[in-house]
């Protein structure tokens, strides 16, 4: 990966990538460009550029410290996912999901929910993850196949990673109704849910029913789709004609599209959404307008697919790097700061790893465990005669 | 959230504990004594409130409980089961009904994916106490889609549990018990015989839910079923036993887990077992009786498991249903044929 600073500081001459914004109707045609401007609607408060900027709907007022720490939590969640994402290559990992680029998307999300609120992911949201207070460590049985999550949803208020594409919004639909039907919303000390989901999920039917359930029920529910631009190999324009955050008035709900790669943006405009539903507005759509930077999973290869100067130009649109370009212009953050992130990234990195390599496989009766809350003494006999003939092999080898 | 208990005395209210009731009327104040039990007990569905549904097992549920209570979904299944598993989420016992057997197929992914797993994939973590309930079977002179036998498909998940009331009384205990388990339940009733009569005693549970039970002792061969096949296998005991064939009728009433102890003890007895479902045969709850009663009880058997079921192919246009499904001389030309081996 090159440094971000090319990004953000290209050469003059390096014109390709400005010039690669623009798909010629061919490449559009053949599927092999994604929509790469956000247009007109785009909520933008932090310019690629690192320019604070006015938003006539939306504005945040952020104190240094705040900002830093959003700093923080984007470079620290990069560094976790490129750890993994190198873990996977060493045979660490069975696969791994990548998030690079969709950090602010998350962190901007993830940092506007209280800790009351709830949260339904898809599979890719560690950046989310993070913010509910969950472990990093605790992604990777998922992804080296000792676990399906461990961390307590109802503690955390953080749903399991769901992986069928879809389910959870509606799973996300019906908490929401429950907190409806609770009378915890109506006021400033309401709760909300979130659902987080992608591009592709919104040609599912499981969305299509969530957006309805949540609007005829007035479900305190934020949808929150990264628009990462491609659904492994399928670009947006393969599931839908209008930009995604306009099927929202189908519904009968606001939709919003926001830098999915500002946080400040990203966290005011979910803040409001929350806020709004807190109150008994919901639901309301969010769009974030992002870019999946990595390959769909560590066994992808998007050279297949997409053009490498896509890549190029969305990389002048980094969510970290435009973050610190503010904070030094601002003299909000000085060379110590920086250096301090990075080493804390580093001792993160390591912990990581540390763990990963050594996490012990799970022993062959959990195969058989809580598969139902209650009493199952037919699988109990099933895991009995396993476990006998399993120790019918000498030494323990099978 | 604990259970509640199964002390309904007060509930159900009725001037004698012993009534004779329908199986609908047995279901609806089933539901009705389970959502009195406990406010986390909600009912959702399609045309469920003010119509009470079309068959009208929750008439008259909506206008005592409220709108928030008895909830007339939107129409489309993948949400009914989809939403139930985050109201559950939430601390809520759903209770969905799908219309008809043949509409469960848009909510499978949903039951399948979520329903079935949440338990296992956060250990314990998530539990999912929904019910729901599938009108199911034929015999109705119905179009498509309304006449299907889908059980095996979830007796086939781990995960679920799967049951499947014949007879009032057990319409009436089964829904509550299904309701108070904390693991899901696929609650199956047969819908032809909604309107079939019996007594019912409300003060008594009359056995556990998962659980099957003999309900006819015989001696010369074993006849196993559930649901609407249950009457038919009454039946054809009956008839049998006119010509002088003792025939012993086990309601297996649980699809998932199966409970066939009851059937090893009496195979053990009779040497014979014809197994009777409307379902399909291939891989069928049927089958899988066959296969773990040939392992159980091999020396026992004078004659191979039969199985009188629907036949492997769609749900026929209902002018044939009548020969499609399994009837008293089909069952009665199984036990000709085991006897005769």
């Amino acid at each position: 990966m090159s440094s971000p600073e090319q990004w953000t500081h290209p050469e003059p001459d390096a014109a390709p990538a400005a010039t690669a914004a623009k798909p010629t109707a061919e490449q559009v045609i053949a599927g092999l460009r994604a929509t790469d401007e956000g247009g007109a609607d785009l909520v933008q408060l932090l310019t690629p550029e690192g320019e604070r900027v006015q938003h006539p709907d939306f504005d945040i007022d952020i104190t240094a410290e705040e900002l830093r720490g959003l700093y923080r939590d984007m470079v620290l969640i990069r560094r976790v996912d490129r750890e993994a994402n190198a873990l996977q290559r060493k045979g660490q990992l069975g696969i791994w999901v990548p998030l690079l680029g969709q950090e602010a998307a998350q962190i901007g999300a993830g940092r506007a929910m209280r800790q009351t609120d709830m949260a339904f992911p898809s599979y890719r949201e560690h950046g989310i993850a993070w913010t509910r207070g969950i472990n990093p460590t605790e992604l990777l049985g998922i992804f080296r196949g000792t676990d399906q999550g461990t961390w307590d949803p109802v503690e955390k208020r953080f749903h399991p990673y769901t992986i069928v594409i879809g389910n959870q919004v509606l799973n996300a639909a019906g908490y929401a109704m429950g907190q409806k039907f609770d009378g915890k919303v109506g006021d400033d000390e309401g709760e909300a849910t979130m659902c987080f989901f992608g591009d592709g999920a919104t040609s599912q039917g499981d969305v299509h029913e969530g957006f309805v359930w949540a609007a005829v029920y007035d479900a305190p529910l934020v949808f929150f789709c990264q628009n990462n631009q491609w659904a492994i190999s399928e670009p947006t324009e393969r599931q839908s004609r209008l930009p995604l955050y306009q099927r929202a008035r189908g519904y009968g709900f606001p939709g919003i599209r926001v830098d999915g790669n500002d946080v400040l943006a990203t966290l005011a405009v979910t803040k409001w959404a929350l806020d709004e539903c807190r109150h008994g507005n919901g639901p309301i759509l969010i769009e974030a307008f992002t870019y999946r930077m990595d390959a769909h999973t560590t066994s992808d290869d998007p050279t297949r697919y997409r053009l490498s100067d896509e890549l190029e130009m969305w990389k002048l649109k980094d969510p970290i790097e435009r973050v610190k370009v503010y904070l030094v212009r601002q003299q909000w953050a000085d060379s110590e700061f920086f250096e301090s992130v990075e080493a804390d990234a580093d001792k993160l990195g390591e912990e990581l790893r540390e763990f990963c390599t050594n996490m012990p496989d799970p022993p062959a009766e959990r195969i058989f465990s809580n598969v139902y809350a209650e009493a199952s003494p037919v699988l109990d006999a099933q895991r009995d005669e396993f476990l006998d003939y399993v120790s019918g092999f000498a030494g323990g080898e099978h | 959230m604990a259970a509640p208990t199964m002390d309904r005395s007060s509930a159900a209210a009725p001037a004698s504990p012993v009534q004779t009731l329908t199986i609908s009327k047995a279901l609806n104040m089933g539901l009705r004594a389970a959502m009195e039990a406990n406010p986390k007990v909600i009912m959702m569905g399609e045309d469920i409130g003010k119509l009470g549904g079309v068959f009208r097992i929750t008439d008259g549920l909506q206008k005592d409980f409220g709108e928030q209570r008895v909830l007339d979904t939107p129409l489309a299944e993948s949400g009914i089961i989809g939403t139930a598993v985050g109201l559950a989420i939430r601390g809520y016992r759903p209770v969905c009904e799908i219309q008809f057997d043949g509409f469960i197929f848009p909510g499978f992914d949903q039951i399948v994916s979520q329903v079935a797993k949440l338990h296992y994939r956060t250990q314990g973590k998530i539990k999912l106490p929904i019910v729901i309930r599938v009108p199911f079977g034929g015999g109705i002179g119905a179009v498509e889609h309304h006449s299907e036998s889908p059980e095996s498909y979830f007796a086939h998940t781990a995960g679920l549990k799967v049951v499947s009331c014949s007879n009032p009384a057990d319409a009436y205990w089964m829904i509550q018990q299904a309701i108070d388990s904390d693991d899901p339940v696929l609650f199956f009733e047969p819908k032809r015989r909604y309107y079939e009569k019996g007594e019912v005693d409300t003060t008594t549970q009359p056995g556990k839910l998962f659980e099957s039970r003999v309900l006819r002792s015989g001696t010369d061969a074993t006849l196993v079923a559930y649901g609407p096949m249950v009457r038919t296998s009454l039946d054809a005991a009956n008839a049998a036993a006119e010509d002088g064939t003792s025939l012993e009728v086990i309601d297996l009433r649980t699809l998932s887990p199966l409970d066939l102890a009851p059937v090893y003890d009496s195979v053990r007895r009779t040497g014979r077992l014809i197994v009777v479902s409307e379902a399909p045969s291939e891989s069928s709850i049927a089958s899988e009786i066959a296969a773990k009663v040939q392992q159980e009880c091999f020396y026992s058997l004078q004659a191979p498991v039969l199985r009188v079921t629907g036949f492997d192919t769609p749900y026929p246009p209902s002018k044939l249903e009548e020969e499609f499904l399994p009837d008293l001389d089909r069952v009665l030309h199984a036990v000709d044929r085991s006897l005769a081996w």
